[in-house]
């Protein structure tokens, strides 16, 4: 299937400015579900509110647009009440960590089969600029008018101490991992976690003074690395990409089964 | 073979009904006085091959049982006023994404924590106005074993005959009472499953368009068609639109299903009220004790009756009217400061006969409570 067969081209034009990240990640997320051969029938996409979340509306699978930070809840009702389906949840920063954070946590430790994607762009998108949980310490924002003395979560870390079992990041700058990654999250059984470092010009970049979308994708592809390169020995402050953690436990799905099996055994 | 009677809790009365009408996906968060729900559903969805999770707070349990309902599945959570009130903003959600669900909350006293584990009715309005926004809600109540069981079969037939919420407004007295329960034989209570489309594979479905009779048929995530499900407005896609008539047009079918409507989803029972010069009404457990005084006071000649509330939302003005409207004096027996009170007042012709007895103080209101107020209203002194 062409890319534009998993377009919903009637809902176009989009509503992200222009040299904003999120449409590579729709781009890459259509490349992956294309090089997986998926039928767009057996999968479901749940998002909440943001810019980044808005993503659910111009893909031609099961769209599921939520409240704002409940994504993963939704999804999780999705998942275990037809667990044939490919759930994917595309979260922005503030969604998945902040408003969502009690979400995330659990579900990553239920390990329940959920391909959760972290869009972060260090800012609230949607509602004009303010911080996010992964701003961080010192950047500017409109409600850190004097810098940000929130420290930031590190999405990698906090996802797999919760359990998560595949644990992955790249940037919108390295788009052929980017979509390499995402289909590695949803080939994963259990709950996948992909933080995607991306660009938000109109907030975070303006505010920071760190130029156009040209210059801050420059500028990850700078301060990122791959996992264990000789370069993050040089420069601990260099963020690492790829995949930090891809382990097999049981399943939620898969282990509620046995649960029907044994009360059934157990008789009425 | 299970026995077909029971002597239980309320809280597992509906379970049974809940299980009676075709309950499949149960997510909940413990919270007393509802607990037992939960308990029984954890043990008893699996044994039929449905599910049951128990989630990080009453947010994700609305949100998921939401999703599980879009798959095309009977869901149900349960809770009482807190985590009720941590559920406001789903509940608007599946009102404005029109989700068959069904939400109980077995009430205890509020605000805050309040006091957990004794009675009180006072989430009324929090049912009716809890979430933002104007909305129709659909409420049902009822004061004893049998009629829980049927109020839930019921709040699921009507969520999915009207693509609704349904909230079950039980409360402290009623959940955790024991009494006997008969559960009917399968097909003796109707039930209603969602109407699902008939467009076919590779034709248009309208998630959002309704038919003429205001209905919408319904396609399961994972079916053939696939469309967008959104709590912003949208249009007859599930596309978001901020078009003035898209908008118009939404939020008047979303009210007008339900309170077009107020006259079939109403239910109530009628004690004594053909010849009543004095009218109680009631509803929840309360009713019990109103019912009580009904019977003891016709012993003494008295005209008085009860009208009593198994609908309180859509409110049903039309029955309140008619009923009331020929009494002397109409005394309403609820345990909260007056919220169904004051609905009846504003459908009655004469406000200034419409009298409130009830109790706040988290004991349950008895038949002496209600003859006290009575006796004040005749001018009697207690
Ligand atoms: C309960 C609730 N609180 C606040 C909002 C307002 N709101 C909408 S989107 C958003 C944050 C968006 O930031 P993020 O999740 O990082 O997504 P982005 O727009 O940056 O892609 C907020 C605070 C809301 N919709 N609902
Ligand atoms: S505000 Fe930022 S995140 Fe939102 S569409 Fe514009 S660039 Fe993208
Ligand atoms: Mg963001």
């Amino acid at each position: 299937m062409a890319v534009k067969d998993y377009l919903r081209e009637r809902f176009f034009p989009h509503i992200w400015c222009a040299g904003c990240g999120h449409g590579i990640v729709l781009n890459s997320l259509i490349r992956a579900v294309e090089k997986l051969g998926m039928s767009k029938n057996e999968i479901v996409m749940v998002s909440g509110i943001g810019c980044s979340s808005r993503i659910s509306g111009y893909v031609d699978f099961h769209t599921l647009h939520t409240i704002h930070g409940r994504a993963l809840a939704f999804a999780t009702g999705v998942k275990m009440s037809k667990p044939e389906l490919n759930v994917i949840v595309p979260m922005g920063d503030g969604d998945a960590l902040a408003i969502g954070g009690n979400h995330f946590i659990h579900a990553a430790r239920r390990n329940i089969d959920i391909t959760a994607i972290v869009m972060n762009n260090r800012i609230y998108g949607m509602t004009g600029g303010q911080y996010s949980p992964l701003s961080g310490y010192g950047t500017l924002a409109t409600t850190a008018p004097y810098k940000n003395i929130d420290q930031s979560f590190d999405t990698v870390q906090l996802a797999t101490a919760a359990g998560a079992t595949f644990v992955a990041r790249t940037t919108t700058y390295h788009v052929q991992q980017l979509t390499d990654l995402i289909r590695r999250a949803i080939l994963h059984e259990g709950f996948s976690v992909l933080e995607v470092m991306t660009q938000c010009p109109t907030y975070f970049g303006r505010k920071n003074k760190l130029g156009g979308a040209v210059e801050m994708m420059k500028y990850m592809q700078k301060a990122t690395t791959p996992i264990g390169s000789k370069a993050k020995q040089k420069n601990p402050e260099l963020i690492e990409r790829g995949v930090f953690v891809e382990k097999e436990q049981p399943e939620y799905c898969s282990e509620y089964e046995k649960i029907i099996q044994r009360a059934m055994a157990s008789g009425s | 073979m299970e026995s077909k009677i029971k002597f239980v809790q309320g809280n597992e009365a509906c379970v049974e009904g809940a299980l009676y009408a075709g309950l499949e996906f149960f997510a909940g968060y413990p919270i007393t006085p509802s607990t037992e729900i939960a308990e029984h559903l954890s043990s008893r969805l699996p044994r039929k091959g449905g599910r049951f999770i128990q989630m990080e707070d009453e947010i994700a349990s609305l949100c998921a049982i939401i999703g599980a309902s879009l798959t095309g599945h009977k869901v149900m959570t349960a809770t009482s006023g807190p985590g009720f009130s941590l559920m406001q903003e789903a509940l608007g959600y599946a009102v404005m994404a029109e989700i068959p669900c069904v939400i109980v909350d077995v009430q205890r006293g509020g605000p805050s924590t309040g006091i957990p584990t004794h009675v009180s009715q006072a989430d009324v309005m929090q049912a009716r106005w809890g979430t933002h926004g104007d909305h129709a809600i659909v409420a049902f109540t009822a004061s004893n074993h049998q009629d829980v069981f049927n109020m839930t079969v019921e709040a699921f037939n009507v969520a999915e005959t009207y693509r609704t919420p349904v909230v079950l407004l039980f409360d402290e007295v009623v959940g955790h009472m024991r009494e006997k329960l008969e559960i009917p034989e399968p097909g003796q209570i109707p039930l209603v499953d969602r109407l699902r489309t008939s467009v076919k594979e590779g034709v248009d479905y309208h998630p959002y368009l309704p038919r003429e009779d205001g209905r919408l048929p319904m396609s399961d995530f994972g079916g053939v068609h696939r469309y967008n499900v959104t709590g912003l407005y949208h249009d007859m896609w599930g596309f978001p639109s901020d078009n003035p008539s898209v908008v118009h047009g939404l939020i008047r079918h979303l009210v007008d299903k339900i309170e077009n409507n107020a006259n079939l989803i109403a239910r109530y029972k009628k004690f004594h009220l053909d010849d009543a010069k004095t009218v109680l009404v009631s509803y929840g457990s309360a009713a019990r004790s109103a019912l009580h005084v009904v019977q003891h006071l016709r012993g003494r000649g008295q005209k008085i009756g009860l009208l009593e509330l198994q609908t309180l939302w859509p409110f049903p003005s039309d029955i309140i009217q008619d009923v009331c409207n020929r009494a002397e004096y109409v005394v309403v027996v609820e345990m909260n400061m007056g919220q169904i009170c004051q609905m009846v007042k504003q459908a009655v012709d004469c406000p200034e006969r419409v009298f409130l007895a009830n109790r706040i103080d988290g004991v349950f209101i008895t038949p002496t409570d209600i003859r006290n107020i009575l006796r004040l209203v005749a001018g009697k002194g207690v």
